[in-house]
């Protein structure tokens, strides 16, 4: 079985939400209920690949050992950055492990969806570190980790919002709210994912796989784009709306992406959760860092840079293969580009709120993301071979 | 204290209307970017002594100079 898909997966799930809609609908606690279906569901999609489900278990009891004793130096020592350099090196090491192995097609130490619960285990960290969080509740740290609409691919939650929601008992009114959106939201994504994407995949294998003319590569791209959009936002729906139902407000990763008229504004729209917690983690604290150690000659350098380091790290989380990098270095240029023509460009800061400039702006970033979604899709390669041979 | 904090907004939006308009929506109106939330946190720290962690608050917590100004003035 596998998460959000697959007619086995869809009976069970919603033959098991419905005790956990007359308990909400009965204003009684979901908490215990989360912690049940999140073993069952654990347990049905992790038993065929019994290595991964050691891995999982071995990753997260470790991580909850690593927190608890992070939290213990941190009282102790304060803020010390060789004691926080450690915590963040062994959460992250497995990570590593897994992405390196896979370079090389070897499976070490990965199992799915180690890449989002690393992060999760990171941001609390660093937030014990900055002092944000000075209490460790394993169970709900556990649950937050591996709650299982989200377990595969997210959401990327936070653990203090995650903890609000799962302490949290809603009134009658309140959870039948929860409950409107979190169906809305699960039939939406169900739709996205079981009919737009299937058909965008279809199309895409059809007329468009294997073929190196130009208007082919064009349209593999934008369909490609469509199919990636349909596929992940769906399943982001569908989790995000089971969680919905299950009394976790997950927050959404998705919000009209082709609509975006800028790069930054497209990657406020696209797998919102993963770029709002590199911006959070990585760039906000490089720039901070930056500042104080006077490491650029002034502002707009500085953010380039951090823009080049945060869109890497994002390539490299999706695996450490070449056009993922590519891809990630491919946004860091966009992004700083962005950046510097809209702080210096007397032409931006003229036209940019009008309507035609809007439309073309809109235009340019469309074209430039589908391309993007080309260069993510690994066929660069494969198109150049046969560029190569023709020339 | 609040003279100060709307010189050091007005510094890094590069725009003097946050001193006339408390009410202004700095993320909206794109005064405050990412760059400039992290450039915030650094003024906070450095002139008032207020360290905030970059995901301790929501943007809406902060998304008008008033409501800098009164998270300043509680933490202090």
């Amino acid at each position: 079985m596998s998460f959000f898909s697959g007619y086995e997966f869809f009976v069970y799930l919603i033959m098991l939400l419905i005790p956990a809609v007359i308990l909400g609908l009965k204003e009684k606690p979901l908490r215990i209920y989360r912690i049940s279906l999140t073993l069952f569901f654990i347990w049905m999609v992790y038993k065929d690949s019994p290595m991964e489900l050691v891995y999982l278990a071995v990753y997260v009891i470790g991580a909850s050992y690593l927190v608890k004793i992070y939290l213990f130096f941190r009282k102790k020592y304060e803020k010390n950055v060789y004691i926080y350099g450690h915590a963040v090196f062994f959460a992250l090491l497995p990570l590593v492990l897994s992405k390196v192995g896979g370079l090389y097609g070897k499976n070490i130490f990965g199992f799915l969806g180690i890449s989002y619960i690393c992060f999760r285990v990171i941001q609390v960290i660093i937030e014990i570190y900055d002092g944000v969080i000075k209490e460790i509740n394993v169970t709900e740290f556990l649950m937050f980790l591996v709650f299982f609409p989200a377990l595969a691919s997210g959401p990327i939650d936070r653990s203090r919002r995650f903890k609000t929601d799962n302490e949290r008992i809603y009134s009658r009114e309140e959870y039948a709210e929860l409950l409107e959106k979190g169906v809305y939201k699960l039939i939406l994504g169900m739709f996205y994912k079981i009919v737009c994407s299937v058909y965008f995949y279809e199309l895409l294998m059809d007329v468009f796989a294997g073929r190196y003319r130009p208007q082919y590569i064009i349209g593999y791209a934008y369909i490609y784009g469509l199919y990636m959009f349909f596929d992940f936002a769906g399943y982001s729906a569908m989790a995000v709306g089971t969680s919905y139902i299950l009394g976790i407000r997950m927050p959404d990763n998705f919000n009209k992406p082709f609509l975006s008229t800028d790069m930054k504004d497209f990657w406020n729209r696209w797998h919102i959760t993963l770029s709002v917690w590199l911006r959070d983690f990585v760039f906000t604290r490089f720039i901070m860092d930056s500042a104080r150690k006077k490491r650029f000659k002034n502002r707009l350098n500085s953010a380039a840079a951090g823009l080049m380091l945060n869109m890497a790290l994002m390539g490299a989380w999706h695996g450490l293969e070449a056009h993922y990098i590519a891809y990630g270095v491919y946004h860091g240029i966009l992004m700083s580009g962005t950046e510097i023509y809209q702080k210096k460009s007397k032409f931006y800061q003229k036209y940019k709120n009008k309507t035609w400039y809007k439309g073309v702006s809109w235009f340019f970033t469309l074209n430039m993301v589908m391309f993007g979604f080309l260069i993510f899709s690994g066929r660069i390669n494969e198109i150049w071979s046969v560029a190569v041979r023709y020339l | 204290m609040e003279e100060k904090v709307l010189e050091m907004l007005a510094g890094i939006c590069e725009d003097e209307i946050v001193k006339e308009n408390r009410e202004v929506g700095l993320f909206e109106t794109g005064l405050i970017d990412s760059l400039a939330f992290a450039e915030l946190l650094i003024g906070i720290e450095d002139n008032f002594g207020v360290s905030l962690a970059p995901s301790e608050i929501d943007r809406n917590d902060i998304d008008t100079p008033q409501k800098i100004i009164d998270l300043i003035k509680e933490r202090m």
